[in-house]
């Protein structure tokens, strides 16, 4: 099983991600600086969070119009894995890998802070570790995570089940009080149609730990891994 | 030399300079200056950067001990952390930019602390900040609450350190003059710490970063004056920042750090060029000729005045060795930053900048450097507020609103608000988040653990500078003990009003004296430091206030404790003497509105014994949860220790009612801890054969927060009240 963390300039999650992997997987991650024009065969493909490229246009916008990125939807084509968080999501969606959008936050602000997820799938390779309708903990830090589709769409992705994580409650309900950022339908996660794109703001990357936040996301990372090595 | 222009006595004074410095000016030189000498001049003799009206005070703090590393006189302090592992650190204010353009102001403070810490050769791995602002009903204050916090984020978030923590409170004093103090902790192998002596004649000085263009001139002059009314005016003089560049630039400065390529190198920060070639220059008995021809520009035709004083952000300057030019030039533009070789050093001992062949300046290093002002100001022993006895009867509010109001006022409520903005977890290292006594996060793949705390305690330092000056410094000691760690060193930031006046300089040095003190006592010694003066806006001065962050070390991060309660049915004690202190409190000020009253005193060896005591508890895991008793006394302490987990509190007050109970419970006695066990008796003895004062209170539990027949409200009021004040605030809505 090979996998590697996509490093960009202004990119700040890579080391965090690798950790994470490499605790669960005990291989080596490997790390391909945004200016690679050729990667090498993989399973897993990550874009992490952070700033790319400062992303003082909009964000991941410049980010999808990098060499590696390029390589990134070629490989994907051919069937890797690809799993965008936070600013890898952003990406994913400018790059046209994920469909809609991800606005500003509602509120204007950045926010970070721990929310509650309810699981929407599991019929992917990235969440099969949960079960379905499951609350997890998992943290986001983002000031433009606002996902927005249109109509055609979000029916599209609801009738193809690729809504993978939605915001809720501690109870698991799903409302407007629960909505960090004003998602459309409390969207925190999706998949593409294939299933082996999967973009999300939380940070599993960050309760993949217990002394430092928990293990509800290192279940995504199990999961994937686990299904990579049969 | 070239001379563009003559210089007034209007030019001089623009300049900040006084006739005296002019003169002495002119004496060094052995002739008039040119603009670029003069400016070069004022701004290493601002009060900013030559310290010259704190020196004569800062030099009497301690700042030895077996684990410093570092003292003050470097980019950052740095304390030993064993295992060739160096924590280092640095508090700085960015009080007068960001009061004219708080996003920027604030923004890149963060970015000029980074910088002093990656300068040395650390990876920054925490920050932290003390803001604070003006009445929460003057106009302008909501609007430098929101530009600020979204200034610090932005940067932070950016660049991708976490913000762990810090201050944030409002005073009246602050209505013309915020504070924003921003301190950043980093890591750096002991054996691979850099510094910013150079050495080596003919070794190429580097200019690496951003282009150089006509933002901040001035800065640190603007930051050596007071403000009127036109105070807007100065915004041009604010920089603006690029996070962005600032990761590239850590990144870059960290991977040629572990070559060899590096003599010496220094962050381009107050006075830019002109301060980091004097000082790396000066530090290393060396001369240094620039050819400013090089300097890559953001903006054309820039002169060499603009040059040499510009404060453009993310840029640094670096000595490295001849012949590894070619190495680190590779570095620094794969991450797309400039790079230029722009002079080289020699054995003159002079500065000489040359620009289309001319020369532009020729300065000699030692005198300039060394006969800078130094001034012994005139100052007199402030004016001490009386000790005031707790009344009897208690005043006629019922004690559930007296808490309730406490836990909603400006001071004590949550800033959740403002830290939600920052991301406080990113690196995943990050175990006591904002909100806690201390922050801690894990030193990367090890298990130790550092606690970072910053405190202030500006309405106890005007009441009595030097027993504040103490109580801040025992207070940072006391929040690091209460998360286990054992503290090891302090960064101060002072940040006072005019030092011209015989008042503030006798604040200053009373403050100073107050720090000393304690620090002393304590083993706790000063490291590095900044010093903010001419806070004033017409004549009025902002409240006395030292900041204090203090730096402490956990052998084991596991071992590392919070202070929400954790389960039902724990005991709860109090560790110190409780003889319900009420001057200068939080609750006269808020509930009586009264500030005024001797503030309370701390007993150092009390102090030093309650906390050496209670980080043994914690160490061997008798304890679940440690919160310090500070703001509001023993009721806010317990009340905010029920928040976390929702589990409520029932206290037993005490039988002899020889303190009132409102003084009882809201008094704010120092060096006291709010501890809980499931095992009370073996701490009890413990307790008991030290002679250390140790109450059983009550015990963890329900939904309710009761103290005796006085108190008793549902946590779900307790929650409320802690929590709204901001928010709302914030919407305009009160």
């Amino acid at each position: 099983m090979k996998c590697a963390v996509i490093v960009l300039p202004g990119s700040n999650c890579d080391r965090d991600i690798a950790v994470a992997l490499r605790k669960v997987s005990g291989k080596k991650v490997s790390m391909i600086w945004h200016k690679e024009t050729k990667i090498p065969k993989l399973d897993l493909i990550v874009i992490p969070g952070g700033f790319s490229y400062g992303d003082y246009l909009r964000s991941g916008a410049m980010a999808a119009h990098s060499p590696v990125i390029r390589e990134v939807v070629s490989h994907s084509k051919k069937g890797a894995l690809v799993l965008g968080i936070c600013n890898g999501f952003q990406i994913l969606t400018e790059s046209g890998l994920l469909p809609g959008v991800l606005l500003r936050n509602a509120s204007l602000k950045f926010i970070c802070r721990n929310v509650h997820l309810r699981v929407e799938s599991i019929n992917n390779p990235f969440t099969k570790g949960y079960t379905k309708k499951q609350t997890v903990k998992i943290p986001i830090a983002h000031g433009d995570g606002n996902y927005f589709i249109n109509k055609n769409g979000i029916k599209e992705i609801e009738d193809n089940e690729q809504i993978a994580f939605r915001y809720c409650n501690a109870k698991g309900e799903i409302n407007t009080e629960s909505n960090p950022n004003g998602s459309l339908m409390n969207i925190a996660g999706i998949l593409n149609r294939n299933k082996n794109v999967l973009g999300m703001m939380p940070h599993p990357e960050r309760v993949s730990d217990k002394f430092t936040g928990g293990s509800d996301g290192e279940i995504l990372f199990q999961g994937i891994v686990e299904g990579l090595s049969k | 030399m070239k001379q563009e222009q003559e210089i007034t006595p209007e030019i001089i004074r623009n300049h900040n300079l006084s006739d005296q410095e002019f003169r002495k000016i002119k004496k060094i030189l052995g002739r008039l200056p040119n603009l670029t000498e003069l400016g070069i001049f004022s701004v290493m003799w601002s009060e900013h950067c030559s310290y010259k009206s704190s020196k004569k005070w800062l030099q009497t703090l301690p700042t030895k001990a077996p684990w410093v590393i570092c003292g003050p006189g470097e980019n950052a302090g740095i304390v030993d952390a064993k295992d060739n592992d160096a924590i280092v650190f640095k508090m700085e204010s960015h009080n007068h930019p960001s009061f004219i353009e708080p996003f920027q102001g604030a923004a890149t403070g963060v970015g000029g602390i980074l910088r002093d810490v990656f300068t040395m050769g650390a990876r920054p791995v925490a920050n932290m900040n003390v803001l604070k602002f003006g009445s929460p009903d003057h106009p302008k204050t909501r609007h430098l609450v929101s530009g600020v916090s979204a200034g610090i984020g932005s940067y932070g978030n950016c660049v991708g350190i976490p913000t762990v923590g810090g201050e944030c409170e409002f005073h009246k004093s602050y209505n013309g003059n915020i504070l924003v103090n921003a301190m950043t902790v980093g890591l750096a192998k002991k054996n691979k710490i850099f510094y910013s002596k150079a050495k080596g004649e003919n070794n190429p000085v580097v200019y690496v970063g951003s282009k150089t263009g006509r933002d901040g001139i001035h800065g640190a002059t603007m930051a050596s004056a007071e403000f009127d009314d036109a105070a807007e005016k100065k915004r041009p003089t604010v920089q603006v920042g690029d996070p962005f560049v600032e990761k590239l630039l850590l990144e870059a400065c960290l991977e040629l750090m572990k070559t060899d390529a590096i003599v010496a190198i220094q962050d381009m920060g107050a006075a830019g060029f002109t301060s980091s070639s004097f000082e790396m220059a000066s530090k290393g008995n060396c001369g240094i000729e620039i050819n400013l021809d090089k300097v890559p520009l953001r903006e054309k035709s820039m002169t060499p005045y603009e040059i040499m004083l510009s404060e453009s952000q993310e840029r640094m300057l670096m000595v490295i060795k001849s012949g590894h030019e070619k190495k680190a030039k590779r570095i620094f533009k794969k991450w797309e930053l400039e790079f230029a070789v722009v002079g080289r050093l020699t054995n003159s001992g002079r500065m000489i900048l040359r620009m289309n062949n001319q020369k532009a300046a020729d300065l000699p290093i030692k005198p300039l450097v060394s006969s800078a002002p130094f001034y012994n100001r005139p100052w007199k022993k402030p004016s001490i507020q009386k000790k005031l006895t707790a009344k009897k009867p208690p005043p006629q509010k019922h004690m559930n609103k007296i808490l309730l109001q406490l836990l909603g006022s400006t001071s004590i409520c949550s800033k959740e608000w403002v830290w939600e903005q920052y991301d406080h977890m990113v690196m995943t290292d990050t175990l006591q988040s904002p909100g806690g006594d201390s922050a801690v996060v894990r030193i990367h793949g090890t298990n130790k653990g550092i606690a970072i705390s910053t405190d202030s305690k500006p309405r106890y330092c005007i009441a009595d500078p030097e027993e504040g000056g103490v109580q801040i410094v025992a207070e940072t000691w006391r929040n690091l003990t209460a998360v286990g760690a054992t503290p090891l060193a302090i960064t101060d930031n002072l940040n006072f009003g005019n030092p011209e006046k015989k008042e503030i300089m006798g604040q200053f040095v009373c403050c100073i004296k107050g720090i000393k003190k304690a620090c002393t006592k304590l083993k706790f010694p000063v490291v590095s430091g900044n010093v903010s003066f001419y806070n004033e806006t017409n004549n009025l001065g902002i409240l006395p206030t030292p900041v204090i962050g203090g730096i402490g070390i956990l052998k084991d991060f596991r071992k590392h404790i919070s202070y929400g309660f954790k389960e039902s049915g724990d005991t709860i004690m109090i560790l110190g003497t409780t003889k319900g202190h009420v001057g200068s409190s939080i609750y006269l000020k808020e509930i009586e509105k009264k500030e005024e009253g001797a503030p309370p005193k701390v007993d150092l060896d009390a102090e030093k014994q309650n906390g050496d005591f209670v980080r043994k508890l914690i160490e061997a895991g008798m304890i679940t949860a440690c919160h310090d008793v500070s703001d509001g006394g023993v009721a806010v302490t317990v009340a905010e220790m029920t928040l976390s987990k929702k589990i409520g509190a029932t206290i037993a007050l005490p039988k002899k009612k020889n303190i009132p109970s409102y003084a009882w419970l809201f008094g704010e006695d120092q060096s006291r801890y709010i501890i809980t066990t499931k095992n009370p008796a073996p701490i009890l003895k413990k307790a008991k054969n030290k002679r250390i004062p140790l109450y059983v209170l009550g015990k963890t539990g329900g939904d309710m927060l009761v103290f005796g027949d006085e108190i008793a409200i549902s946590l779900r009021d307790v929650r409320e009240s802690h929590e709204k004040w901001l928010p709302k605030y914030m919407k305009g809505k009160n």
